[in-house]
């Protein structure tokens, strides 16, 4: 790396889609700024006043010289426009095979969770050349998720999922920080993305310390919430249950009493768990009662993690044959 | 000359600390203004100078984090609505706004006062805010942080900042009738300056944004001190619902900030080109356009926040929209020197630094404006240099325009044209230096309101807060010089521009009524040359 670089490390798929985006604009930038400082003081030190009471000469607005200025830049900056847009949505579309990783920021931390179990804090471990989608919240305020050297960020907003996706191409440690301004300790609420090759992330996965390798993976632990918050008394995978089944329902359709209806997605279970009733399922009672306070946001992306699995194929086939 | 100094006018027509706290001469209180916002403006560069010495070096060694937390908040907020929002309005709009147009005095004069008023009370709420320990939820509030989390001085702050608001709509409001009802036989629209154009199409955001401000204040001070779910999703509310808000009013508030300098630039630019604007229609109205579409492109504060992708579609495009009404704006300045008489007098010097200052401050915004970049740079430093070129490089340059180009006409008197011209150099020159790195930090990922940061941002920092100290003197010198010149100035003249314009046709300072006898105008602006009667 140079003494004075211009460029943060690039180490994502995204990096050098925005980095390419930014030179064009920094080029057509110096152009346009070089070219009207240039022409401003050339109009000026051409036509100085060489008298005193000498006054320009008349000079008739041309229409179309104020049209060409305008709408030469309006077509340059649409295809910017187009261009930026193009990144933009791609970044907002995590691929079907990303690998899924919960996050939940509190003041002043991150705390990350691995499907498969291992915890961390304020530390995430990846694999490279492997699509990851997080899924975040947070705690308490607004935080947001800053990666510079893959050129990612989200907001990490309480009360809902966020999510962001990114594939690193270069094994390393990069910064993570928080950028929304969060309080007190904002500028230390920061830490590290640690890129590892395949075989390595998976060793360090399933093994390092013992007390990693008993940890149970988030589905075991939503399935014991599951158990001991006494959700199973109710939704049951059986006819006559209080509550509607939840086997098979993920990315499906459900009406609600009121008459609408929608997909089934992290944020509506989510939604269920503490305000069970705001959209009750067509058909049952509103008997649920709110957990809010009772779990946390941690509690909350295991449940919905489990709830998730019930809609997986091998779920839905033993719930069938039973 | 001396004789002239029997003239009775608007200065010496009455003494005493009555005559000016009472008065409803809208000269005089334009005056008030220009007093109390210079105050502002040094509070606010005390807090800019202790976030630049922080920031010296990577760790926190000068001030805790809460203390610096404080310092960005206070910096920002008493920067945007004590000194930019009312700066150029509330100064040289009270002043010029009747005398450019032929009137003795605005529509309201008492709700003028009362303006004043009501913003002094605002100003004293959030320095009580200030003086009782400060505010740390950065000038934009976001909740639930504002709501529920912070322990400082967030009521007093709010309160201040929704009176002070209504100042600002009852300035905007006068300003409206009077445009529409005062002007003098003969000024029609076409003919009006284009400073008046300007201050019109501000007045327009003051009186459209500036109540949904208060609401949102208001709103935020339910939740704050009821309880009442609006913001905190703990509550039951939205916290995006905020954002929204708060960004509804807040950008149009960089069109009210930096407009009126475009304005300003105009009357500048031809005067010391002795020549009429390139292209009046679209100058005039591009003031309009920029009203009107800067109330819809707030989303594109809010690219990262959970908005829908389609959403974020629909304001990144108008936001490139926006950017065109700018452009036309400097092509035409440029167009008007060609074939001009051009002196680079310090008035002149602040208004070319200014073209180039916001040509930069809006090219960076078209980096803003595009959704994939915006993501990376979003809460960086490279937000920080921006907002800087547009709200200091561009709103504050036009202001320091505007205060040596019609400091005659407010008192009669002549500064030191070299002391200003070492002024203009030094502010352009500082100013880059401090804000230039700014956006090679932002590109590298230094995210923005950091009490410490790692140690590869340290030397862009440093060049920063050299530049900044530039820049400071380059602040400083002005109000040594002006002051001098209140005393020992040289007697100005009426014209000592030969400036095209009616405030140029009475003399200076003007009588209390601004014309012995009401204006006729017979011609378009900036007809240049003048008459030598005019050019006394």
């Amino acid at each position: 790396m140079s003494k004075f670089p211009l460029f943060p490390e690039a180490a994502s798929t995204m990096a050098g889609q925005v980095d390419l985006l930014y030179t064009f604009l920094v080029s057509l930038s110096l152009v346009l700024s070089v070219g009207i400082a240039a022409t401003l003081i050339m109009f000026a030190v051409r036509y100085r006043r060489r008298a005193d009471g000498q006054v320009g000469d008349k000079v008739k607005s041309s229409t179309a010289l104020e049209l060409t200025w305008s709408l030469i830049p309006l077509g340059v900056s649409m295809f910017i426009f187009a261009w930026a847009a193009q990144i933009y949505v791609a970044m907002a579309r995590p691929p079907d095979d990303a690998h899924e990783i919960f996050v939940v920021g509190k003041q002043w931390m991150w705390k990350l969770q691995h499907l498969e179990g291992r915890r961390e804090i304020n530390e995430l471990h990846v694999p490279v050349g492997q699509p990851i989608k997080l899924t975040m919240t947070s705690e308490d305020v607004i935080h947001s998720f800053y990666v510079p050297a893959f050129r990612v960020k989200a907001d990490v907003v309480p009360g809902r999922y966020n999510t962001l996706w990114f594939e690193a191409t270069e094994v390393g440690s990069y910064h993570l920080f928080c950028a929304e301004y969060c309080g007190t300790e904002h500028s230390q609420m920061i830490g590290s993305v640690h890129v590892m090759e395949q075989a390595d992330f998976q060793a360090w996965l399933s093994g390092g310390s013992s007390v990693a390798a008993m940890a149970a993976t988030v589905e075991e632990d939503g399935a014991a919430l599951f158990q001991s918050l006494g959700c199973a008394t109710c939704h049951k995978d059986a006819p006559g249950a209080f509550g509607p089944s939840l086997v098979g329902i993920y990315g499906e359709e459900v009406r609600f009493a009121d008459g609408t209806s929608q997909v089934v997605d992290d944020s509506y279970l989510r939604e269920s768990i503490l305000d069970p009733t705001t959209r009750l399922v067509a058909g049952y009672q509103p008997l649920m009662p709110t957990f809010r306070g009772q779990v946390d946001e941690e509690k909350l992306l295991r449940l919905v993690q489990y709830i998730k699995s019930l809609s997986e194929e091998g779920a839905v086939a033993d719930a069938a044959g039973h | 000359m001396e004789a002239a100094d029997t003239r009775e006018h608007y200065l010496n027509a009455d003494y005493g600390v009555k005559s000016w706290l009472l008065t409803t001469d809208h000269k005089r209180i334009g005056l008030l203004y220009l007093i109390s916002i210079t105050l502002m403006f040094l509070l606010g560069s005390m807090f800019a100078v202790l976030i630049r010495l922080e920031l010296l070096t990577p760790g926190g060694d000068l001030v805790q984090a809460d203390t610096y937390n404080r310092l960005f908040t206070m910096h920002g907020i008493v920067m945007i609505f004590f000194f930019l929002v009312p700066s150029i309005p509330a100064v040289f709009g009270n002043f010029l706004v009747p005398i450019m147009i032929g009137a003795r005095d605005l529509a309201f004069p008492r709700l003028n006062l009362l303006s004043w008023y009501v913003f002094m009370v605002g100003a004293a709420f959030t320095l009580w805010a200030v003086i009782t320990g400060g505010v740390d939820t950065g000038w934009t509030f976001y909740t639930p942080y504002s709501t529920t989390a912070s322990h400082s001085q967030v009521l007093w702050t709010a309160i201040g900042i929704f009176i002070t608001g209504f100042s600002s709509i009852l300035t905007g409001l006068n300003f409206i009738v009077t445009i529409h009802r005062m002007r003098a036989p003969g000024m029609t629209w076409m003919r009006l300056p284009l400073f008046i154009w300007a201050q019109y199409a501000t007045s327009l955001i003051m009186v459209l944004g500036t109540p949904v401000l208060a609401i949102t204040v208001f709103m935020l001070f339910l939740e704050r001190v009821l309880g009442l779910g609006i913001f905190d999703p703990a509550l039951g509310g939205d916290p995006i619902l905020f954002q929204h808000l708060f960004w509804f009013y807040s950008h149009p508030a960089v069109y009210i900030m930096v407009l009126p300098s475009m304005g300003v630039v105009s009357e500048v630019i031809t005067c010391f080109a002795r020549k009429q604007i390139y292209g009046y229609k679209f100058v005039a109205i591009s003031s309009l356009a920029i009203a009107l579409l800067g109330f819809l492109v707030w989303g594109h504060h809010m690219f990262t926040s959970t908005q829908s992708v389609y959403t974020a579609l629909v304001f990144s495009v108008l936001s490139f929209a926006v950017a065109i009404p700018s452009a036309v704006k400097v092509f035409n300045w440029t167009a008007t020197l060609y074939k001009g008489a051009v002196t680079f007098e310090a008035p002149m010097l602040f208004a070319m630094g200014f073209i180039g200052l916001f040509t930069i401050g809006g090219l960076t915004g078209l980096f803003l404006a595009s959704l994939g970049l915006d993501v990376h740079v979003h809460d960086t430093y490279f937000v920080v240099a921006h907002f800087h070129y547009i709200m200091v490089g561009g709103a504050l340059m036009g202001y320091l325009g505007a205060v040596h180009f019609w400091w005659p006409k407010l008192f009669g008197r002549m500064y030191s044209e070299w002391a200003a011209r070492v002024a203009a150099v030094l502010v352009f020159l500082g100013f880059n230096l401090t804000f230039f790195p700014q956006f090679v930090l932002g590109y590298l990922g230094m995210p923005r309101r950091y009490h410490v940061y790692p140690e590869e941002f340290q030397v862009l920092n440093v060049m920063s807060t050299l530049g900044a100290s530039i820049l400071g003197l380059g602040y400083m010198i002005p109000l040594v010089y002006l002051t001098w010149s209140l005393s020992r100035g040289p007697r100005a003249g009426a014209n000592p521009w030969h400036a095209a314009g009616l405030e140029w046709t009475t003399p200076s300072p003007p009588p209390t009524e601004n014309f012995e006898t009401v204006p006729v105008v017979t011609e378009e602006p900036y007809s240049y040359p003048i008459s030598e009667a005019e050019a006394v």
